[in-house]
């Protein structure tokens, strides 16, 4: 019944995936999500409609509905993680999936086992979606050409993070009812983000304006930098005229280990130019909405004052995860309108 | 595909309606502690009309919901993906009456989700079935309180109920065989 297929993509236009969704059209259903540079506008609204029904799930006594009943999620994280984890399992959860939990320490990696043996070996075992976390960029890329399941990227080393990125975009567009002509501030170490890189694709999609704002050192490099990509976003290195009319301001986390690559002068020097405080964000437009991915250096990149004030949207967004994770789940479970003839 | 073939037009879906509304009425001897909860997507604006021609005949207002199976339905794994919507049901269902409206009763599967649904949202006092058409062909034991019209059919047609709100005609018709593209949209609810 589940194909075997290399690329991660649909082979459709996304809008006829989309009409397939609504039990329709012709064409197959993204099997994998890796990123959100080849998602459609309307696949990303597919996903956010979709959410917006599981979280009238999460919100009753009985948390838990069948759907997923008989399948089995495994979530294979190679790096550390709380948040997305634990979220991608009670998503599972919630629908009614088995949950299987491996990390790196205490498998067989240890051992040498490689990636793909591993995932081999789970898939072998009964694993009908992997979710997966890795060092390496692309290494979900590789996995999802290789496995006879479909698979979750919750990380992949600097290049992607999607359901991060969603789950943002549901935050936001809840609070302030649209996304189209937004103003976002991804603020601090974009270089090294999976996160940014990701909201990128998904803020841009949906008609927001993204301004990445850093020291030069944590941006991307020119060479590859806005001015040369394919990514609709301008690049700022004051904060005072990024964060000018924003509507959102997510700040990254500073990954403390770059000041040992000689990347910044020093963490100090970094909070005072950089950091997130009460006074630069007065500076955005009023009631602008604060994010941060997680977890949070709190007093570095972001002002404690400013994580926890009444603009902060921090928590609800790993609330919200859950009901992103359960529509992403839903989503893969799906067959389109000519699968089923198949059936 | 062969024409369609009308069953019941605007004025028989009114006075199906009417009398079906004045029959709950009757049955649970008032209003009090029902609340009406139509099935997506054309069981809500029959449950929206029974509400109002309750309010008209007893004055006092039934709360009204809307319920979404697709996430308990025992044929996702072979049917085409639906795309979700909410379901709210503005009242504590636990210890009240819930009236469950549908448009067409066909295998009866749709009705097991809905009862799996409501149960995951309360324990209800008791709950009754409405639906504007009953078409036979049952696969479960499952049968309605409350039917619009009995239609006989054979498996291989389709009965399509389209409402004001949702198709901007009221009637009901029959579409027989040969029609693929009317099967594919069929569905079998």
């Amino acid at each position: 019944m589940i194909e075997q297929r290399p690329a991660p993509y649909t082979d459709v236009a996304p809008s006829a995936a989309v009409s397939a969704a609504a039990g329709g059209g012709p064409g197959r259903r993204r099997r994998h999500v890796l990123d959100l540079d080849d998602y459609a506008p309307a696949e990303i609204e597919e996903v956010l409609s979709t959410a917006e029904a599981m979280r009238g799930i999460l919100a009753r006594p009985i948390k838990k509905v069948p759907t997923l009943r008989g399948r089995t999620v495994v979530t294979l994280f190679y790096e550390a993680s709380t948040r997305t984890r634990v979220s991608f399992e009670m998503a599972a959860k919630a629908l009614g999936a088995d949950t299987v939990n491996i990390s790196a320490s205490g498998s067989s990696v240890e051992k040498g086992e490689s990636l793909l043996d591993t995932v081999r070996t789970l898939r072998a075992l009964g694993a009908d979606t992997v979710v997966m976390r890795h060092k390496s960029a692309g290494a979900p890329y590789l996995v999802a050409s290789e496995i006879n399941a479909s698979v979750i990227n919750a990380g992949d080393g600097w290049h992607a993070h999607p359901s991060q990125a969603l789950l943002d975009l549901f935050t936001v567009r809840s609070h302030l009812g649209r996304l189209d002509g937004l103003k976002v501030v991804l603020l601090g170490d974009v270089l090294h983000s999976r996160v940014a890189r990701s909201n990128l694709w998904g803020f841009t999609h949906m008609g927001a304006q993204v301004v990445l704002c850093g020291p030069p050192t944590l941006l991307p490099p020119a060479s590859f930098g806005c001015d040369g990509l394919p990514w609709p976003a301008t690049v700022e290195y004051r904060v005072d005229r990024a964060l000018e009319g924003a509507d959102v301001v997510m700040a990254l986390r500073l990954q403390t280990e770059r000041q040992a690559a000689g990347l910044l002068p020093s963490v100090r020097e970094y909070v005072h130019q950089y950091g997130l405080t009460e006074e630069r964000l007065a500076m955005a437009k009023p009631g602008a909405l604060v994010m941060h991915p997680g977890p949070m250096n709190e007093g570095i990149e972001i002002d404690t004052a400013v994580a926890r004030g009444v603009q902060s949207v921090i928590e609800e967004q790993v609330t919200n995860g859950v009901a992103v994770r359960m529509a992403l789940l839903y989503l893969l479970s799906g067959l389109s309108a000519d699968q089923a003839r198949g059936a | 595909m062969q024409p369609a073939q009308k069953l019941l037009g605007a004025d028989d879906v009114r006075r199906a309606i009417t009398r079906i509304a004045h029959e709950i009425v009757e049955r649970n001897r008032g209003v009090e502690d029902l609340v009406l909860v139509g099935l997506r997507t054309r069981g809500v604006p029959l449950a929206h009309r029974l509400q109002r021609t309750i309010l008209e005949c007893e004055g006092l207002p039934v709360p009204f919901g809307e319920l979404d199976v697709t996430l308990y339905r025992d044929d996702l794994q072979s049917t085409a993906l639906r795309a979700l919507q909410s379901t709210q049901i503005p009242v504590d269902i636990s210890g009240r009456r819930v009236i469950l409206v549908d448009d067409v009763l066909y295998t009866g599967r749709t009705v097991r989700a809905a009862l799996d649904a409501l149960i995951d949202l309360g324990r209800p006092r008791g709950i009754q079935l409405v639906c504007l058409v009953d078409r036979g062909h049952r696969e479960l034991p499952i049968r309605p309180d409350y039917v619009g019209k009995n239609l006989p059919t054979a498996p291989e047609d389709t009965v399509k109920v389209r409402l004001l709100e949702t198709d901007g005609v009221d009637e009901v018709v029959l579409l027989s065989p040969a029609g693929a593209g009317a099967r594919a949209e069929a569905g079998r609810d």
